[in-house]
């Protein structure tokens, strides 16, 4: 079972962001996985233990995306491929969405995982377009996938998948999808391994290619723009409290007592 | 401006956002003299139609075939696809629910065009309408337009808009039936029981106090803490997703869309950034105060009253002013 996992590079979680236009200033911060990126990494790790196959990672953005590919290599994805583009973030979903598709068309691939957002666009669309332009069947939101195995001659292929789906309130629902398919997966659906030693050595002798929106043959035209970015304004006055621990704890719980009266 | 409006029903039960949506609608379409239509979708759905034709609405279409009686991402995708080429609006409104998110994207692609997703406002700037969604996990806004020829496709966050604005109307819009084409070949995925996990021992909805820790809390161990403040206080414990994905907590306690939404008296958010998924599920509390080292943390944006600082070194002390306020 080949699978290919869509992995996006954002800010690390305690960055501090300054805008600059409509992006924010890249120099000067950290970047990490995007978080359920690296869950559906984990879940197509485990799936190849399973049913065997080769994991390939796709990245899309400007250089140091690299180093997040090297992770997932480290961690036992078997290759890497980078879309190089440095104004990768000024596409819309669908553009994006576009050019990951070319370049997982080149592969005879039997799912494709996405995260199911992304911490920086946050567009949360990327999947479900995927499969769109794919022409694959999808399902979003997967908290749990239970390959079926396909003949007992174990000569094919898996062919179905039963999938777990969270729906809102703490409601799942389970159904069913034929493979080729593209899921996105959800932060929490398994735990997700740390590299070992062993792992970022071998890391070094696996491919990662690179490749060009240009040369996958996509047009940038977009269906949307950001404006500007901004900080949000905010809808209620908080009041800040200051002082040592021990005097905002006294005034919190005076303010709670008689301002609020809620304790 | 012909708006559409593809609201969300259930097995015959509405989901409340696509209310909030239609509100949306009258005022996009009141800042952009407008029609808002409305769709609704299933099977079975008449009586739903009938309640909507109520609203202040140009009109309702009934879209329904025994193949859309339980929701596909194929079988919505195909249906409305046919609705939308033979409405021809200019702009098309989803609630931005766990079901729109799973196939509205499709549907607009398959129409060649863009979605903006998750949107928690929007404005009329000279002719120009601006819609608004967060960016970097709610530590920016963003203002974004379409470009190109519509029909355009947006959704609306649950809670952007109030529903009990939603403006009545005197007489009935009019109920249209509208066939749609599908065929069991277009589904491809196979919908089956849906279920909860273990049923909840704490029913955090009716707690009056909450105290709530986010990933700030660092490792298991530390819970302690918020588990003594909370008991000085007389207050249940929740969290935020990654606490209850990592196990440190029972999925039961979390709060958010997919996990519990509380109104309680207080609610204590200690080291919880306050993205959206977490927010539409607390900011009915009647007290909110946010403790988070960063002053930038979106949680502050709701939150009464604010503590910038370590909640390592504000857990003690108000677990001791607690203890002492009880006397
Ligand atoms: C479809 C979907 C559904 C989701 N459903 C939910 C849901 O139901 N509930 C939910 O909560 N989330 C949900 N999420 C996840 C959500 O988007 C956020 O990722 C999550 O809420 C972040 O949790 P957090 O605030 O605890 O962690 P983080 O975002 O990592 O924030 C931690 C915060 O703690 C602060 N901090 C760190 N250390 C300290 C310290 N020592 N003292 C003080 N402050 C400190 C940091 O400044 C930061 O603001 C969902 C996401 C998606 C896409
Ligand atoms: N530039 C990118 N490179 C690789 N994967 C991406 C990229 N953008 C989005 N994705 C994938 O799509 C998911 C959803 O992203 P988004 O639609 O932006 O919320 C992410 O979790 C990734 O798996």
């Amino acid at each position: 079972m080949n699978i290919l996992v869509c992995i996006k590079q954002v800010p690390a979680k305690d960055a501090p962001l300054a805008i600059a236009g409509n992006w924010i200033k890249e120099s000067d911060i950290g970047f990490e996985m995007n978080e359920p990126d690296s869950y559906a990494l984990e879940e197509a790790l485990r799936l190849k233990e399973k049913h065997g196959g080769e994991v390939i990672v796709l990245s899309l953005g400007p250089e140091r995306v690299k180093q997040t590919i090297k992770e997932a290599l480290a961690k036992g994805a078997d290759r890497g491929i980078h879309i190089a583009d440095d104004n990768f973030a000024e596409l819309d979903p669908l553009g994006a969405a576009k050019v990951l598709a070319a370049a997982i068309g080149k592969e005879k691939i039997d799912l494709v995982l996405t995260g199911l957002q992304s911490d920086d666009h946050g567009f949360g669309q990327t999947g479900v377009l995927l499969a769109a332009l794919l022409n694959l069947p999808h399902a979003t939101i997967i908290m749990q996938i239970d390959v079926q195995e396909g003949s007992s001659s174990g000569t094919t292929a898996p062919r179905l998948m039963k999938l777990k789906r969270e729906l809102e309130a703490g409601w799942f629902q389970w159904i069913e999808c034929p493979l080729p398919a593209v899921l996105s997966i959800q932060s929490g659906i398994n735990k997700v391994r740390y590299a070992t030693l062993k792992g970022i050595m071998a890391a070094k002798k696996k491919e990662i290619a690179t490749v060009t929106r240009e040369a996958l043959g996509v047009s940038a035209e977009s269906t949307q723009k950001i404006e500007k970015i901004y900080v949000p304004t905010k809808t209620k006055k908080t009041e800040f409290l200051t002082g040592p621990p021990k005097e905002v704890a006294a005034k919190l719980v005076e303010k709670l007592k008689f301002e609020a009266r809620v304790i | 401006m012909k708006i559409l409006v593809i609201t969300e029903q259930r097995q015959g039960k509405w989901n409340n956002t696509s209310f909030e949506t239609l509100v949306a609608a009258q005022q996009i379409a009141a800042a952009a003299s407008g029609t808002v239509s409305t769709v609704v979708i299933g099977k079975g759905v008449a009586a739903l139609a009938d309640e909507v034709a109520s609203k202040n609405v140009a009109d309702v279409s009934i879209v329904e075939h025994d193949l859309l009686d339980s929701y596909t991402p194929d079988g919505y995708c195909t249906a409305l696809k046919q609705v939308v080429e033979s409405a021809k609006p200019d702009l098309v409104l989803f609630p931005h629910t766990y079901q729109v998110r799973d196939f509205a994207p499709k549907l607009a692609a398959s129409l060649g065009k863009g979605m903006i997703g998750d949107c928690v406002g929007f404005r009329n700037e000279g002719g120009k309408l601006v819609f608004v969604r967060q960016m970097f996990q709610g530590k920016t806004a963003a203002d974004v337009t379409f470009l190109g020829a519509g029909p355009w496709f947006a959704s609306f966050q649950s809670g952007a808009f109030r529903a009990d604005q939603l403006a009545a109307h005197s007489s009935k819009a009019p109920v249209n039936a509208v066939a749609v084409t599908l065929d069991a070949a277009d589904i491809r995925t196979k919908p089956l029981e849906v279920f909860k996990e273990a049923k909840s021992a704490v029913d955090l909805t009716q707690a009056p106090l909450i105290v709530s820790i986010g990933r700030g809390i660092k490792a298991p161990e530390n819970i302690a803490q918020a588990e003594a403040l909370a008991k000085a206080m007389g207050a249940e414990i929740a969290a935020s997703r990654p606490i209850c994905d990592e196990g440190w907590l029972p999925m039961e306690r979390q709060i958010g869309s997919s996990g519990q939404t509380v109104a309680p008296k207080l609610y204590l958010a200690l080291g919880i950034s306050g993205a959206i998924q977490h927010v539409v599920g607390m900011k009915g509390a009647r007290t909110i105060v946010a403790v988070n080292k960063d002053q930038n943390a979106p949680i502050f944006e709701i939150a009464d009253y604010g503590i910038v600082a370590d909640i390592f070194e504000v857990m003690p002390a108000l677990t001791e002013e607690l203890q002492k306020a009880k006397g």
